[in-house]
């Protein structure tokens, strides 16, 4: 009971920063139909990006909070330049290519962002500075920090932020109709170009933030780590939905927990012949699943077999 | 025709919504063998649709087909062909960058088998079945008459030619019913005729037509027997002559704007 | 009496079969002329060529049926360790390679109707996604596999690998023939020139045939390609294995000639530049495919003799190593080739027409 509390804690920790992620990815699917393969190094770019701002800030004597701030933006701004740049140079040009064309695009822009952060940020695991003490509590025999829930919490007032915007603002409702029908979305005036760099851009913005918590969460960084991460956030979304926000959200923190629960007993599942260095695999498996049993996700409408 | 009463298709109760919108709405309909047969509505009114569930596009929300004497699994348009339902479209799906041959040659496709051991091996069976594509394929360029472009990439044919081709692929599939989705859309009235002449000869041959179409002149002098769609719902089935003094077809058609293909 | 290849050969128009005499010749000296430059120079022939036959398995996935792999390494690291473990010390197994080498090619099959089965119906980008957790799913296997049972040996990998050997021939070891000393790899180099010529005309085969023609139909209109009856998911899903099979291949002829194989030798940059043979040469054209695969796979050896003193000179430090440079021209080939030309450096003529056409097009 104790590993089942401790892990289920973990995994929504883990979930919301998958939730972060894969909004980004779902979100410009839905309107594009593309699965941006990059996103992923975008995520890993906002964690170094607010490594080295945070070093840079610590050594001109700036107080820990404040600079973590200025990370976070600077981050996010980065990020969000990034995300918007890939859109207009890799992307737009390609966006009435056959399909393979932009998807091939997607996984070359990402090879080269890896490499170019390994060249900028060198191929060592780099440290995360700690931002806040760490204090940890005790409820039930399992144990959580500050840190965590401070995850947990930034990640639902983002993703109730990101609500509002989609079904508040006007910009949201052009976002919608778009991802709705993208041709007559223009017809009817909508700046399609306009809603889709919005897309990249706010996805990017959320992916900052995530690469932000991981980092600060895990206190450490490489340049492959966005890899991983953008395969399981994806996964994540395609759980909950492609195209789906809410659905992004829950998918994430479902499969964060079923990776923690899964690792915390893949020992007494297998008889001790699986080990937790098999976590990995459980997003795999659920990504299969997803796909075998119901591609349109837990809560996608029936579009996911479209020719 | 020697078999004109004997059923090819029937469709019992077929409906069809999307979301709220309800596409068809418990259509029933029978098709003899060796007729041709209208399929006739204003715009919307459910006949692509019909046509959708017909050849397994889409799957009915109720009711069922019967086909040759057999139900209809209709879930899968490759299952559909191979029963012998074979279909054209309203908006032209050719194979552009394959050539009018090959285009046909694709269309033997079901009812040929050579898989990848004879493909790799050509032996004797796979070099004969392969020539025997290639005789059919041109047999059939020439039937719809447009054995001259053969060698030309689908997507360079003129808009008549290209619906000759489609017509040339789907026989190719040696289908019992060919369903044709307005395929005089955008002809002019030489044209036009022309078609005429070629599904006349198409059902002379033995298959039966079922035919879509907009422009009701064509419709009238061609079909055997009509149904007429209005949102949805079948609201009337007869000779043509009987269909075109029906009043609520009258009402259908004037209550919309009228329109020339 | 006339031998077939005589025939052939007599039958074609005269600059074509001189071309297919000298290229012929050509292939059959290279691996004597590198000789000379050392058995380095051979051992790289015989990877390019290894690369040559992977990227036209891949070919069949990505060119023919349009379907995106990312995961083809996988496969290869399938057949790589069915070798590894059949006939090595590691399990005292030293079964001959007419049985591992089709073991090997139907457990990638396996693998790869286990990945299509679900995801071929689905839109293409899935079997993108899928295809690349799937390669590094393996590798997470192939590193841990190790404890509480020793089957993969982990990440130190396996050793002591038996080579090809036909009956007393082995193609590791040197034999003297007509008084010339055949070296090991000058050996596989042949092999492996054998099983091209047969990946090739496999390849040429396939598209011109019933089974190619499904293909091309169900990448240009996969609605239309139903309609006329065409299983599309099956015609998808053969494609795929057809390809994995190819891949497992491949891995068994690469474990028994390195004689050593790690999880290290399959990650997904692997993958991806196996990818970028065939779209950098042209996707679904044959001739350019071998054209990329040739150009990549001696793009490294190229970036250690030329960039590296090129760096030194001008900066007088090696500011960037030639394996990440190798990458980022790999992501730079990929983008910039969908950019500008994405029907490739050397496409066939119908494909050319067919991407132009697919810019103006599409909506």
């Amino acid at each position: 009971m104790e590993t089942f509390l401790q892990q289920l804690i973990n995994g929504i920790v883990q979930g919301s920063m998958y939730a972060l992620v894969a909004l980004g990815y779902t979100m410009v699917y839905g309107i594009m139909g593309l699965i941006n393969f990059a996103h992923g190094e975008v995520v890993m770019i906002g964690t170094m990006v607010a490594i080295t701002v945070l070093g840079l800030l610590a050594a001109l004597g700036v107080p820990m909070g404040l600079a973590a701030v200025l990370a976070l933006l600077a981050a996010m701004l980065a990020c969000m330049g990034l995300g918007w740049s890939l859109e207009r140079i890799a992307y737009r040009p390609l966006r009435n290519a056959p399909r393979l064309t932009p998807l091939i695009t997607a996984i070359g822009m990402s090879i080269i962002l890896q490499n170019l952060a390994m060249m900028i940020w060198s191929r060592n695991y780099l440290s995360f500075p700690p931002i806040i003490e760490k204090v940890s509590y005790e409820v039930a025999g399992a144990h959580f920090s500050n840190v965590q829930v401070l995850i947990v919490v930034l990640a639902a007032l983002s993703m109730a932020g990101l609500l509002l915007l989609i079904y508040r603002t006007r910009l949201g409702m052009a976002m919608r109709a778009t991802s709705q029908n993208l041709p007559v979305a223009r017809l009817m005036g909508v700046n399609v170009n306009r809603v889709i760099a919005a897309a990249f851009i706010i996805g990017s913005a959320m992916g900052a933030l995530a690469g932000f918590m991981v980092g600060a969460y895990y206190e450490i960084a490489h340049y492959q780590m966005g890899f991983m991460l953008g395969l399981k956030a994806f996964t994540a979304a395609v759980l909950g939905g492609i195209g789906n926000l809410g659905g992004a959200m829950l998918g994430g923190l479902l499969l964060g927990i079923i990776e923690a629960l899964g690792a915390g007993y893949i020992g007494d599942l297998t008889g001790g012949f699986l080990g937790s260095h098999y976590q990995d695999i459980f997003a795999f498996v659920v990504l299969i699943g997803v796909l075998m049993f119901r591609p349109s996700g837990l809560f996608g409408e029936k579009t996911g077999e479209r020719a | 025709m020697s078999a004109t009463h004997d059923l090819l298709l029937e469709a019992r109760a077929v409906s069809k919504h999307f979301g709220g919108v309800k596409a068809l709405t418990e259509v029933s309909l029978t098709i003899r063998r060796g007729e041709i047969y209208g399929l006739i509505g204003p715009n919307g009114a459910g006949k692509t649709t019909f046509f959708n569930c017909l050849t397994g596009l889409y799957v009915p929300d109720g009711g069922g087909f019967t086909f040759d004497g057999r139900p209809l699994q209709a879930d899968a348009p490759q299952r559909a062909a191979a029963r012998g339902i074979a279909r054209t479209f309203q908006n032209i799906r050719l194979f552009g960058q394959m050539t009018a041959l090959e285009n046909v040659m694709v269309g033997r496709h079901v009812r040929t088998r050579a898989g990848v051991l004879g493909a790799i091996l050509r032996n004797r069976a796979t070099r004969e079945e392969e020539a025997a594509i290639r005789r059919r394929a041109e047999e059939l360029l020439h039937y719809v008459g447009i054995a001259d472009r053969a060698g030309d990439l689908a997507r360079n044919l003129s808009y008549g030619d290209q619906r000759r081709l489609e017509i040339a692929r789907a026989l190719a599939t040696e289908p019992k019913l060919l369903c044709l989705d307005e395929p005089a859309a955008g002809m002019n009235g030489a044209e036009t005729e022309e078609l005429k002449v070629l599904i006349e000869g198409i059902r002379k041959d033995g298959t039966t037509v079922l035919l879509i179409e907009h422009d009701v002149k064509l419709v009238m002098g061609l079909c055997d027997r009509l149904a007429v769609l209005d949102y949805g719902q079948k609201i009337c089935e007869d000779v043509p002559a009987v269909v075109q003094k029906d009043k609520r077809v009258i009402e259908a058609y004037l209550g919309e704007v009228p329109e020339d293909a | 009496m006339r031998h077939p290849v005589l025939h052939w050969l007599l039958r074609l128009p005269r600059h074509t079969a001189f071309l297919a005499v000298t290229g012929g010749a050509i292939l059959l000296a290279l691996p004597f002329v590198a000789m000379l430059g050392g058995q380095a120079w051979v051992r790289i022939l015989d990877l390019a060529i290894l690369y040559v036959f992977l990227a036209l398995g891949l070919n069949i996935v990505v060119g023919f049926a349009g379907l995106l792999d990312l995961g083809y390494i996988a496969f290869y690291a399938v057949g790589a360790y069915t070798w590894a473990l059949l006939a090595s010390p590691h399990f005292g197994l030293h079964l001959p390679f007419w049985v591992i080498l089709p073991i090997g090619a139907l457990l990638a099959c396996l693998f790869g109707v286990l990945l299509g089965a679900p995801t071929l119906r689905l839109r293409g980008d899935y079997l993108a996604i899928v295809t690349l957790g799937f390669g590094e799913i393996i590798r997470i296997f192939l590193n841990n596999l190790n404890a509480p049972v020793n089957i993969t040996n982990g990440p130190q990998g396996i050793t002591l690998i038996d080579p090809v050997k036909l009956g007393a021939f082995s193609f590791s070891s040197r034999t003297e023939i007509f008084g010339y000393t055949l070296t090991g790899p000058q050996k596989y180099y042949f092999l492996l020139l054998a099983l091209c010529v047969l990946v090739v005309i496999i390849n040429y085969r396939l598209q011109h045939s019933r089974i190619g023609r499904a293909w091309q139909a169900i990448r240009e209109d996969e609605v239309a390609a139903k309609a006329v009856g065409i299983n599309t998911r099956n015609m998808k899903l053969l494609a795929f294995a057809m390809g994995a099979s190819f891949g497992g291949i491949a891995g068994g002829i690469y474990a028994a000639m390195q004689g050593f194989v790690s999880p290290e030798s399959f990650s997904l940059i692997e993958s991806i530049m196996v990818l970028a043979m065939v779209v950098l040469g042209g996707m679904g054209h044959i001739p350019g495919v071998i054209l990329g695969a040739v150009l990549l796979a001696i793009l490294p050896e190229a970036l250690r003799f030329g960039v590296v003193p090129m760096q030194q000179a001008l900066f007088g430090k090696v500011l960037v190593d030639p394996e990440s440079l190798r990458m980022l021209i790999f992501g730079l080939a990929l983008v910039l080739v969908m950019r500008f030309r994405p029907q490739g450096l050397w496409p066939s003529p119908e494909r050319k027409r067919e991407l132009l056409a697919g810019r103006e097009g599409r909506a």
